[in-house]
């Protein structure tokens, strides 16, 4: 098998039918949709439709709907404008196990002076909301959530915690770069008041991203230049991107079902394959509200990026937590945050599906793997270690 | 994706002298789980003071089996007083060199080879020297002072590639700074000798000392600063631009620039906004 492409948290796939709705505006539809001539109409009234289509995947209006360039910007975005909307406020809620995207940011924010809390999880990832509800204040600015983890695909309960924060009237923000189009989300019944999305994570191509901003909510724009997007976010857009992240929409919301039987199946058999398998292995996250596409497995007593390299060899692509993958030196700090012990988070894998999965490619997997962790722990002083402790334990 | 050396990969792929040595002549652990990567050495050595085999053990990423792997096909065959020598580079550069960020998996070669040597001259144990600068990786002063002579290394995060120090929580990086600084003879600023200063002294110091170190940093951000008056020890101030806006300015004002003219004018000054 050439390649088994097993890590679509990281990035999916363009999918043939979204390059081909925009290529047309990659080569002969170029003209920037504010001019004022009907070749430029036309290229409007398909922004027009894109915005249609995600607006519908999510249940929201097209108003409430602003093209950006990133996930990272639609994040950074809704809490600057936040911030900016609440001068008065120096309070910012979120968790310990957001994307860099918002932990960096509200980190920075803090040693610029203001207070942030990281809400804690617990060992299997789930959010403690009560810490969350008791930590909000009326200096609260802004609580800033993700919907569904990226490294263990573990939902967090969006609707009761907007629900919550509102109610105290405290604005609402979800990273939902993970969630959109693997697990239905309709914005008419989840308190949200924003909300990211990123295009290459749902078979869009990189470089667009969405912030859904509910009607009514306090705005102030972070690219300010021109009156695109109602003055919301400046630059010209990106036509064909935001054109492929339309279609990309349509095609989630037809293939939600699948996403949720069919590759979810994909992946309970590949995670059962791969525990049966290999001893001294484990599923971190919370396996009864998952992401139905992700599974992060703990291998004990190896390192990540070794099994990495020799999965590459077979042409798996998954990612790790390890420290060793990320240049830095510490393990994941979504692992860290559940507590999970360094014997496993060192060697914790990643593997994120897609529509485009086969059993076969599962298969090919849970074929590949156990030799490689077996070849590894043979290489490792700790293993036999690991082995005779836990004998000794009994 | 790192970038390793086609000789990275292949030791990794195919690592040489896997194992343990039962009854090795020396014996060398470095590292633990909790750092990401551990080395078990072993080494045999001859009647004639050469190393006649070595075998390793080691938990971590591809450059630490690699170098692993290098460090055991190096000294086979080298006398005890040839292998002392091994550097950490000698291993980076047997593998055609290592990523800056993995030179610490290198380092931890050198220090296993060390410890293997000294365990077969039945050396006790050596004792920690010098005193923990990095708690997260357990790493001295001494080490990191050596780290950076014998590799002429100039950055904290230098430091942290090669020997993991000031990588977890970063506290230590003033102090690595300063051991940094120590090996290049850039000591810190002697503190200034305590004078009473005059007041035409103190308002010119205070103006000289906005103008050089506090209006350029907040300018970087858009701000400015002016100086209304000096009233005793009360310096008023206004801020201007991005700072007169800024929420956090109560901040900046008395977290930065009363601690900056506080320690370049004197420590009595109290900061206020006109």
């Amino acid at each position: 098998m050439d390649r088994v492409y097993v890590d679509n948290n990281a990035t999916t796939r363009v999918a043939p039918e979204v390059l081909d709705e925009m290529l047309p505006y990659l080569k002969d539809l170029y003209a920037n949709p504010s001019s004022m001539y009907s070749f430029a109409g036309e290229v409007a009234e398909k922004l027009k439709e894109a915005r249609a289509r995600v607006a519908d995947l999510l249940g929201a209006d097209t108003e409430e709907i602003v093209f950006t360039s990133c996930g990272s910007e639609s994040d950074s975005t809704a809490i600057w404008a936040a911030v900016n909307a609440n001068p008065d406020k120096h309070h910012i809620v979120t968790t310990r196990v957001e994307h860099p995207a918002v932990k960096n940011l509200c980190e920075h924010l803090a040693r610029k002076g203001w207070r942030v809390t990281f809400v804690p999880v617990d060992g299997k990832g789930r959010l403690d909301t009560d810490y969350l509800y008791r930590s909000l204040t009326p200096d609260t600015a802004i609580v800033s959530v993700m919907w569904a983890n990226n490294e263990t695909g573990v939902i967090f309960p969006i609707e009761e915690i907007g629900n919550e924060v509102r109610e105290r009237g405290i604005m609402f923000h979800t990273d939902a770069v993970q969630a959109v189009g693997k697990i239905p989300i309709d914005l008419r019944h989840a308190p949200v008041d924003m909300l990211s999305l990123s295009g290459h994570k749902l078979h869009a191509p990189k470089g667009v991203g969405v912030l859904y901003i509910r009607k009514g909510t306090k705005f102030s724009p972070f690219l300010i230049g021109g009156h695109q997007e109602h003055g919301r976010r400046g630059g010209t857009e990106n036509v064909a991107s935001i054109v492929a992240l339309g279609k990309a929409c349509e095609l989630a919301r037809q293939h939600m079902d699948a996403e949720n039987t069919r590759v979810k199946k994909l992946r309970d058999r590949l995670e059962a394959g791969l525990l049966a398998a290999i001893p001294a292995s484990a599923v971190n996250g919370d396996i009864d509200n998952r992401l139905p596409n992700t599974c992060n497995i703990g291998f004990e007593s190896v390192e990540g990026e070794a099994i990495l390299l020799l999965m590459d060899q077979h042409g798996i692509c998954a990612s790790s937590g390890s420290a060793c993958t990320s240049g830095s030196l510490e393990p994941s700090h979504v692992l860290r945050a559940m507590g999970v012990p360094f014997t496993s988070a060192h060697g914790s894998v990643r593997f994120s599906l897609s529509i485009y999965n086969t059993e076969e490619e599962i298969d090919y997997i849970v074929e590949k793997l156990p030799p490689i962790i077996e070849r590894l722990r043979n290489l490792s002083p700790f293993w036999k270690e690991n082995q005779a402790a836990k004998a000794a334990a009994g | 994706m790192w970038e390793y050396t086609d000789k990275v990969k292949e030791h990794f792929l195919n690592p040489r002298n896997v194992g343990v040595i039962e009854d090795a002549d020396g014996v060398g652990e470095v590292g633990s789980l909790s750092c990401g990567d551990a080395l078990t050495l072993y080494i045999k050595v001859g009647d004639d003071g050469r190393i006649t085999d070595a075998k390793f053990q080691t938990f971590g990423c591809a450059s630490a089996i690699a170098s692993s792997s290098a460090l055991t096909e190096m000294i086979k065959g080298m006398t005890l007083e040839e292998a002392e020598k091994i550097t950490n580079d000698d291993i980076a550069g047997y593998l055609g060199g290592l990523p800056k960020e993995k030179m610490h998996c290198s380092v931890m070669g050198r220090e296993a080879l060390e410890k293997a040597i000294a365990a077969y001259r039945g050396e006790a144990e050596k004792q920690i020297e010098g005193n923990i600068v990095c708690e997260c990786f357990g790493v001295t002063d001494i080490q990191i002072e050596r780290t950076v002579r014998e590799n002429k290394l100039s950055t904290i995060e230098d430091v942290t590639d090669y020997i993991k120090a000031g990588g977890g929580c970063q506290k230590c990086h003033e102090q690595i700074q300063q051991i940094i600084d120590g090996v290049y003879g850039r000591e810190a600023p002697a503190p200034k000798k305590e004078k009473k200063l005059t007041n035409i002294q103190k308002i010119k110091l205070i103006e000289e000392t906005l103008d050089r170190e506090i209006k350029p940093s907040l300018k970087q951000d858009g701000g400015d600063i002016e100086l209304v008056d000096v009233d005793g020890n009360t310096v008023l101030v206004r801020l201007c631009g991005a700072c007169a806006t800024c929420q956090i300015s109560q901040v900046t004002l008395k977290d930065y620039v009363e601690k900056k003219l506080r320690e370049l004018v004197t420590p009595e000054l109290v900061v206020e906004e006109a």
